[in-house]
């Protein structure tokens, strides 16, 4: 992409929406530092270049989203939901849905919840500090994968969830359920990073592709309210990251007993 | 474009967000004052969240679902106020969300208790609140939480279990954003059920 196809005005739009976003932080860290903690800050003029980095990089990253990313996810996603393509014909046949002729729907729902929640800058920020604190042991793509394969899930099933109409809180009650059983057996840990991972999945990149895949959804399927049916992705790719991570601690903890102990059998 | 821009963030937040979560964690630890901790951790969550692009959107589709269905006045100025309050309670929500937090770290308590006393609390509210606001109660959970208040938290969190003895960085220090996300939902439809 070449500069000149993003308008000035366009960047500076988004950098001063990623100001006013840090600004109330800045705010708070400098008040505090100064009025309460009473001390100057260490390195400070690295840190203020740092913060000038990130809200650059974020004014970058998502004036690229719009301009390449964005648009092109809403088109496939009203494209994809679409009658005509579904059935091959004009809309009149839908009296009745079949969730089965809906695959495109989910293939894509999986593709862009994997593929928008890799691209995450906040689930970066929180797999390089585990990958710290853990000594290497959660490594950052391993995470990184296990929450863009809940996020998937999540939205695939949501979608799933949209065109039955089926109510959102009988998933949402089912799934917590699940995650509350499997906080029983997973290794102690991961339990606060996996809840973690739910919230940091939808931020900057998922939710407006997802969004637009939901009310897309919602507006073709008749008998479907957008305002009532388009939300509740969101929650969806909340909730299944949580699933996943503890999952692919199980199975990492799993796999590296049965080593030590094969290594043992073997040694002894 | 967006590969120059994700770079660029990284490298800011190992510059910027991370050493300076934790330096304040560090100098808080040192302080002791758990009183000035405390209110830094809700003015974190509550500002962050008050002035999030994300919540301001999902706040205006609240209002005009609510209005539609009769629940207040089909009013710019009913929609507006409602739209704002909703704001304010997504931010109160999120920050007695990181201050209770805060608050588990310091003492060690288990995460797994609050987490799943909170769904079945959830769960239970669910039951009883209007079914308009469900959904966007529980996008509200996911949408809280921005790129830059997440790294912070996160450094805060580590920082403050690090410098605490007794207290294990991996088990310990995660959590904060989970809280984050719980609360938010509660209170979205504890809001939806008092308003309507």
């Amino acid at each position: 992409m070449s500069w000149d196809s993003i308008s000035n005005s366009e960047f500076l739009g988004t950098l001063i929406d990623t100001i006013r976003d840090v600004l109330p932080i800045i705010l708070v860290i400098f008040g505090f530092q100064y009025f309460v903690l009473r001390q100057p800050i260490k390195n400070i003029k690295k840190i203020l270049i740092g913060l000038v980095y990130v809200i650059f990089g974020l004014a970058f990253f998502l004036v690229g989203l719009e301009k390449a990313l964005f648009p092109l996810g809403e088109l496939m996603a009203q494209q994809l939901t679409d009658p005509k393509f579904i059935y091959g014909t004009a809309s009149d046949v839908l009296e009745f849905i079949r969730w089965q002729d809906y695959y495109w729907v989910y293939i894509f729902a999986m593709a862009i919840g994997f593929a928008t929640t890799i691209a995450e800058p906040a689930l970066i920020a929180v797999s390089i500090k585990a990958n710290d604190v853990s000594g290497g042991a959660i490594s950052v793509w391993g995470l990184r994968g296990a929450v863009a394969l809940g996020v998937g899930i999540g939205i695939t099933l949501g979608s799933y969830r949209i065109v039955t109409g089926t109510p959102l809180h009988y998933y949402i009650i089912a799934g917590y359920i699940f995650v509350i059983i499997q906080t029983f057996f997973a290794p102690r840990a991961i339990i606060a990073l996996a809840y973690d991972s739910g919230g940091v999945t939808t931020s900057t990149v998922t939710v407006p592709l997802v969004t637009a895949l939901g009310i897309g959804l919602a507006t073709t399927i008749p008998g479907r309210s957008p305002l009532i049916d388009g939300f509740g992705l969101i929650a969806f790719a909340s909730l299944f990251p949580m699933i996943t991570v503890m999952g692919y601690a199980q199975i990492s903890h799993w796999r590296a007993n049965k080593q030590s102990k094969s290594e043992y059998t073997h040694g002894g | 474009m967006v590969i120059l821009g994700l770079a660029l963030f990284i490298k800011g937040l190992e510059m910027g967000l991370f050493p300076i979560g934790e330096s304040m964690a560090y100098a808080f630890a040192r302080k002791g004052s758990l009183f000035w901790l405390l209110i830094f951790a809700f003015l974190l969550g509550f500002g962050t969240t008050i002035a999030e692009p994300a919540l301001i959107a999902v706040a205006d589709k609240a209002a005009t679902l609510a209005a539609q269905a009769g629940a207040i006045a089909d009013t710019d100025e009913s929609r507006s106020n409602y739209a704002y309050w909703l704001r304010i309670t997504v931010a109160l929500s999120v920050g007695s969300a990181i201050l209770l937090g805060v608050l588990r770290i310091i003492r060690g308590w288990p995460i797994q208790w609050f987490i799943i006393g909170g769904y079945i609390l959830i769960v239970i509210i669910t039951g009883f609140a209007p079914k308009e606001i469900i959904g966007i109660a529980f996008d509200s959970g996911g949408v809280t939480t921005s790129t830059i208040t997440v790294p912070l938290v996160t450094a805060l969190g580590v920082g403050l279990a690090s410098s605490i003895k007794g207290r294990n960085p991996m088990i310990d220090g995660f959590g904060l954003i989970a809280f984050a996300s719980l609360t938010p939902i509660m209170f979205v439809m504890i809001y939806g059920m008092i308003v309507v």
